[in-house]
């Protein structure tokens, strides 16, 4: 538990694994949001992901990283493709790829960045807004400390909110079954 | 102590910020629904990067056992598997009966 403790194993270049990972991200998403076939966007997306999970591991949240695999990459991105490969993309890879308010949208896309930027320089008393703590190794619980804050009766905080979540998936399945039913 | 080359919380907040502005682009400029869905599952994504990295800070002034963040990100995968369940549908339903998937051509509801 003390934060000070020398790790028993350091992370190593870490900023290269960081801007490397990054890079692939906003590549990745550069791809996403520009390529005319569905198909390549959502192999652009799964890249993107994958480099996501590999910086939570980077961020000592491994149980986020194998959540991110399995469910992100390999669940939802599945059913998109699933989804893709149903209606047809051929005649839609020859119409317009951009609707008429393009140019709005990148205003207020840049506005929104300038938000951003301003929000993120800003110092308040010379200190800028998320300063550096203390850096801390995380043990190797972190799965089972998760599970205590979902699942346990005495430390679980968030037990109300996942049995909410169940309840959630139960609609969603209810209402996708029901919306792509030909004849309700 | 903390050179140039060291990781903070800010890095990975720019990082999440520029992610979810390129979600917004897409969102607000594509015609094509299944692509316009995949932003915003870029958008709940760098939101996710962000909850996680928080979860790194507070890990650092509030020891280990603070993972408040990592269990808020796992709550929104969860919300973005149902949405992305629930907007296929629809997806389907409207290709079904327009034959397009192009979102200015969803008007049914105009007048």
């Amino acid at each position: 538990m003390n934060p000070a403790a020398v790790p028993t194993n350091p992370p190593v270049a870490t900023p290269f694994f960081f801007y490397l990972l990054a890079a692939v991200m906003i590549i990745g998403g550069i791809l996403v949001i520009t390529r005319k076939n569905a198909v390549h966007s959502a192999m652009a997306l799964i890249t993107t992901l994958l480099a996501q999970a590999a910086l939570y591991l980077m961020l000592y949240a491994p149980f986020v990283a194998g959540v991110q695999i399995i469910l992100y990459a390999g669940g939802i991105m599945v059913l998109f493709l699933f989804v893709i490969m149903l209606i047809s993309i051929e005649r839609t890879q020859k119409e317009r790829q951009f609707n008429k308010q393009w140019l709005v949208g990148i205003a207020a896309a840049a506005a929104l960045g300038g938000l951003f930027i301003a929000v993120y320089t800003s110092t308040t008393a010379g200190r800028t807004l998320f300063p550096e703590g203390k850096l801390s190794f995380a043990e190797g619980e972190n799965t089972q400390r998760i599970a205590g804050l979902l699942f346990d009766r005495a430390t679980g905080t968030y037990m109300f909110a996942f049995e909410i979540a169940s309840l959630l998936l139960l609609v969603a399945i209810i209402g996708a079954v029901v919306m792509a039913k030909k004849r309700i | 102590m903390h050179s140039m080359l060291d990781i903070s919380t800010l890095h990975y907040l720019v990082l999440g910020a520029a992610l979810f502005l390129l979600g917004v682009i897409g969102v607000l400029t594509r015609r094509n629904v299944v692509i316009v869905l995949m932003s915003i599952e870029l958008i709940l994504n760098a939101v996710n990067l962000n909850l996680v990295a928080f979860s790194r800070y507070w890990q650092g002034i509030h020891g280990t056992g603070a993972l408040h963040g990592q269990v808020f990100a796992i709550f929104i995968i969860t919300d973005a598997a149902a949405e992305a369940a629930v907007g296929l549908g629809i997806l389907i339903a409207f290709f079904r009966n327009k034959e397009t998937v192009n979102v200015d051509e969803v008007n049914l509801l105009k007048w």
